[in-house]
């Protein structure tokens, strides 16, 4: 009895130091994971997920903390990656899925408060402290951030309309049966 | 010589590991919706499950054998094991950190998966030697890779089937083995003149 | 003497229904009522409009120019007046539309001042800026910029010039009429694009269907005395693709990540060479072009169209029979089908067929892929189609392109010969615009990534040069009470010695400075008791100063992008600046009364919110 617990004993013993020892000798800073992570979020930077930023989500969520369907701008799509990228499962997205959107400043009404440009976390807004402000349409990711700051309501969320230059081809829709 | 080379050709195909033993199916359904993770699942297996049963003969045959305490085998398996797969993931992390991404999570998996654990068993239950048991782990392994590698393949086909809607994911991807199982079993015979 | 031709894998031989327009010249298309010239019609950046409502235009005046290098200028196709600069249907299978130039003939189609050069006395770089400034562009249907193809590799000298007479669409029959008709023009504009690469030798490549357009091409080329080899090639769709003409003149098969320059050869359409010849010796920048109208109609012929005209008064030329119920654009093996025939003719309008239900029968249901490997075997980029739609058909993107869905020029050759019917070629197209559609929003992610850290890091430094200034404000304030306190213990013990005056007088400074706007704190002087007070005082001295400066630097800095403005930018800048200049004035006033006070202070942040 005595030397099945001093075998077992020794056995952990010799295990758990080795290990230590390991994890003291081979530590690694930095996670690659966060990385992989961040570059498929849509880095609007809008914190829809509850994180001040795309990269705390990123981090979030490799840590463990953060389920990964909390990214409306990212989508289904984009929950989807994450899964297959984790091994999770897929979850429906928690908010509904918008289309994409513009910020748009109705000029007549800004009165240059300046607010939407703190607010806008990726510069898309330009304009000084009593002059109008505008949107730089291709910079704005669409986070809606600008939005409530704004003391006059002058700024509309709306969808990005289809050009030329943003046209896709559509998925080839095939009838299914033809009356022959 | 014929002797080892029938136990490598049983282990990977007549005897496979997961579609005839049917052991190691977590990361056989889990890990093989891609073909290049399906080959990173396949090299970590390989590597541990060769190491683990080395060590898990030592053990047996120089440890508990000696004290008459063969009914703490599988217990004393599973911490070697779980602490080896520990300590290669941390000397792998560290050494090289391009193997670590492309092995990455599925190292620490390894620890959970039960052919890891089956096969040393397997070798003290056949009676194999220390070569024999490490021949023995090293095709298993290679017939795990193997079926795992044939399924992700098969399964990023069947991705972009038209599978009904209700059997497509899991539900397909079992069908899938099943008839996968199937086939390995037109292998039983090929080592009858053992 | 023949030269060796070489073969290109796979193709098709559709039948090819050349011979009905082929039977009359081409024609000269009436002047319609209205033109719409569209501004985008090459590939590479739209250029800028130059004109607007009401304007006067002549026959070949510029109105619109070229966007940086990779663009093509566009210029009025007669004279008239500019009705309007607005949004019209474009020739795009998408329906949408594109900001186009309306112009109103005025009938007398006078020509601008057109000025001949001699390309040979001309830098080539000059001549490359006069191709594009008389937007000359691929005409086969690619509608790449032309100067941007004539730039030769460092490296690898010019072997051959390929240009591009086959002409492999069925239908088709525009260049074979040019070169019928203007072999002399064309023989001589292939000089120019010789010049410029430093080319050995010229190869033009005839489909071997065109035995006319041979002949007239190598009368031309040998009553010019030029050395260009004329050669008929094989019939077989798409032997005119650029990549497959270059292998079956030239024997080189250019690589998927290299451009054809790199491997010395170089390939333009005959349509191209004409209109650089038009363009620099006769000084008639590319304003028409000829289309093969056809299909079922009672006149099928070829036309000269001025761009612009709209597709409804072109095919009234034809007069299309009864059952004509859609009108394609381009072939059939790779054309689309038109939205509406109110769209223009553009420079990439090389064909347009009036379509029947009888001629053009609609597809039948598509059917599942049975992988024969027909498609493959026809594939002239040697791709594997029936794997690529496999991947496609499921969204799998990624794999798409490890099969080289890039390498798919979407010949049409697969849809063609696919027993199962699939529109393979939409799959392609679909899962092309799909992926760039994402490279685009990954790019745009990646650079809203970059500012939002950019501004992260600043504002950490701007507060961290607050603190630091609080900080030293502070400290500053410190050694000033305690230069008080000196200064008090001083004077109690001057007023002990009975002279109390001057101490006074030393700790009360700010009062005389006669101004609400304190001094800065951190200037080495001596601060009032009251330090609730100061620091408000300090904060406003600093936006009056931050105020002051973007004021200065508004007047210092002149607009630098406003050369380009159309009328309508124009505009709107007036009204903005009609509507801040009432009430600024103001502002203006307060702001340079307190920068008086102001303007001694040392540097802030000069950030007031851009």
């Amino acid at each position: 009895m005595i030397i099945t617990l001093a075998i077992m004993a020794l056995g952990a013993v010799v295990l758990g130091a080795a290990l230590g020892y390991a994890s003291i000798k081979f530590r690694v800073e930095g996670d690659p994971l966060v990385e992989k992570i961040e570059a498929i979020l849509p880095q609007t930077q809008c914190g829809q997920c509850g994180y001040p930023g795309c990269k705390p989500y990123a981090t979030a969520i490799s840590a463990g903390e953060a389920e990964i369907n909390l990214c409306p701008p990212g989508g289904m799509d984009g929950v989807r990656k994450l899964a297959d990228l984790l091994g999770r499962e897929v979850k429906p997205l928690e908010a509904e899925e918008k289309p994409r959107q513009v910020a748009i400043i109705d000029e007549q009404t800004c009165i240059g408060c300046t607010l939407c440009i703190q607010a806008c976390p990726v510069d898309a807004i330009v304009g000084a402290a009593k002059q109008m402000h505008t949107i730089i349409e291709p910079l704005c990711t669409g986070c809606e951030l600008c939005v409530k700051p704004c003391p006059v309501e002058c700024i509309s969320m709306q969808p990005i309309a289809e050009k030329l230059d943003n046209w896709k081809w559509k998925y080839p829709v095939i009838e299914i049966k033809r009356a022959a | 010589m014929t002797h080892y080379l029938f136990i490598i050709v049983g282990a990977v195909l007549v005897n496979n590991v997961v579609l005839v033993k049917i052991l190691g199916l977590c990361p056989f359904m889990g890990v093989s919706k891609k073909l290049d993770t399906a080959f990173g699942m396949g090299a970590a297996t390989t590597f541990v499950l060769t190491v683990a049963t080395g060590a898990s003969y030592i053990i047996d045959h120089y440890l508990l054998m000696p004290f008459g305490l063969e009914y703490l085998r599988t217990l004393s398996f599973i911490v070697t094991i779980a602490a080896i797969v520990q300590l290669t993931e941390m000397v792998i992390q560290k050494t090289s950190p391009l193997l670590h991404q492309v092995l990455g999570i599925y190292l620490p998996l390894i620890t959970t998966n039960c052919a890891v654990l089956g096969v040393p068993l397997l070798n003290i239950a056949n009676r194999h030697d220390f070569v024999e048991s490490l021949l023995f782990g090293a095709g298993s392994a290679v017939g795990f890779s193997l079926v795992l590698v044939l399924f992700a393949g098969i399964r990023e086909r069947v991705e972009g089937a038209d599978v009904p809607v209700h059997f497509r994911g899991a539900a397909i991807a079992m069908v899938t083995a099943g008839l996968m199982s199937l086939a390995f079993m037109g292998f039983a015979g090929l080592d009858r003149y053992q | 003497m023949l030269p060796r031709l070489f073969s290109f894998k796979g193709g098709v031989k559709p039948q090819t229904h050349k011979a009905s327009s082929v039977q009359l010249p081409i024609g000269q298309a009436p002047l319609p009522a209205r033109l719409y010239v569209p501004l985008h019609q090459s590939i590479g950046g739209q250029p800028n409009p130059l004109v607007e409502a009401g304007d006067r235009v002549g026959k070949g005046q510029l109105i619109g120019g070229a966007d940086g290098w990779m663009s093509a200028a566009v210029h009025a196709p007669t004279s008239g007046t500019v009705l309007a600069v607005e949004d019209h249907l474009a020739a795009h299978p998408s329906g949408l539309p594109t900001l186009t130039v309306v112009l109103e003939p005025d009938g007398r189609d006078e020509w601008v001042e057109r000025t001949p050069v001699d390309h040979r006395r001309l830098a080539p770089e000059r001549v490359r800026e006069l191709l594009r400034d008389a937007g000359v562009v691929g005409l086969g249907g690619a509608v790449f910029p032309s100067h941007a193809k004539l730039t030769a590799a460092e490296t690898v000298p010019v072997d051959e010039l390929v240009i591009n007479g086959a002409e492999c669409e069925p239908y088709m029959s525009c260049d074979d009429l040019l070169m019928r008709e203007r072999s002399d023009e064309i023989v001589r504009g292939i000089a120019i694009f010789r010049d410029l690469l430093a080319a050995r030798r010229v190869l033009i490549g005839i489909e071997d269907n065109k035995p006319e357009a041979v002949l007239a091409m190598q009368q031309a080329v040998a009553q010019l005395g030029e050395d260009y080899q004329v050669v008929a090639v094989p019939t077989r769709y798409p032997a005119g693709g650029a990549k497959q003409l270059i292998r079956v003149l030239t024997g080189k098969e250019v690589p998927a990540s290299k451009r054809s320059t790199d491997l010395g050869v170089q390939c333009f359409n005959v349509a191209t060479v004409y209109t650089a010849w038009r363009a620099l010796a006769c000084g008639e920048p590319v304003i028409s072009r000829i289309v093969t109208l056809t299909g079922n109609l009672e006149q099928p012929r070829n036309w000269e169209v001025r761009l612009g005209t709209p597709l409804r008064e072109l095919v009234a030329l034809g007069k299309p029979k009864a059952d004509t119920n859609r009108y394609l654009m381009g072939g059939p093996m790779m054309g689309f089908e038109l939205p509406s025939l109110d769209a223009p003719v553009v420079k990439a309008t090389n064909c347009v067929i009036a379509a029947s239900p009888t001629m053009f029968p609609p597809n039948p249901p598509e059917m599942p892929c049975i992988r024969c490997g027909a498609c493959a075997e026809v594939c002239p980029h040697e791709l594997q189609p029936f794997e690529l739609y496999w991947f496609a058909r499921a969204r799998n993107f990624g794999k798409t392109q490890e099969y080289h869905i890039f390498d798919c020029i979407e010949c049409g050759c697969c849809s063609y010969v696919c027993p199962s019917h699939i529109p393979l070629v939409q799959y392609f197209r679909f899962a092309k615009s799909e992926i760039w559609s994402r490279e685009r929003d990954k790019n745009a992610a990646d650079a809203a990534k970059a500012r939002f850290e950019l501004r992260n890091a600043r504002e950490e430094r701007e507060q961290a040069e607050k603190a630091e200034r609080l900080a030293r404000a502070a400290a500053a304030r410190a050694a000033d009470k305690k230069a008080a306190a000196t200064a008090a213990v001083a004077a109690a013990a001057a007023a002990e010695s009975g002279a109390p005056a001057t101490a006074v007088a030393a700790t009360g400074p700010t009062a005389a400075a006669g101004s609400p706007i304190s001094a800065p704190a951190n200037a080495p002087r001596p601060a009032t008791p009251a330090t609730a007070g100061d620091a408000e005082a300090i904060k406003k001295a600093t936006i009056v100063a931050a105020m002051e400066r973007a004021r200065a630097q508004r007047e210092a800095v002149q607009p630098k992008n406003t050369e380009q403005l159309s009328s309508e930018q124009k505009r709107q800048i007036a009204a903005v600046e009609a509507r801040r200049a009432a009430p600024p004035a103001r502002a203006e006033a307060q702001a340079t009364s307190a920068a008086a006070a102001g303007s001694s202070l040392p540097e802030t942040p000069d950030r007031t919110g851009d």
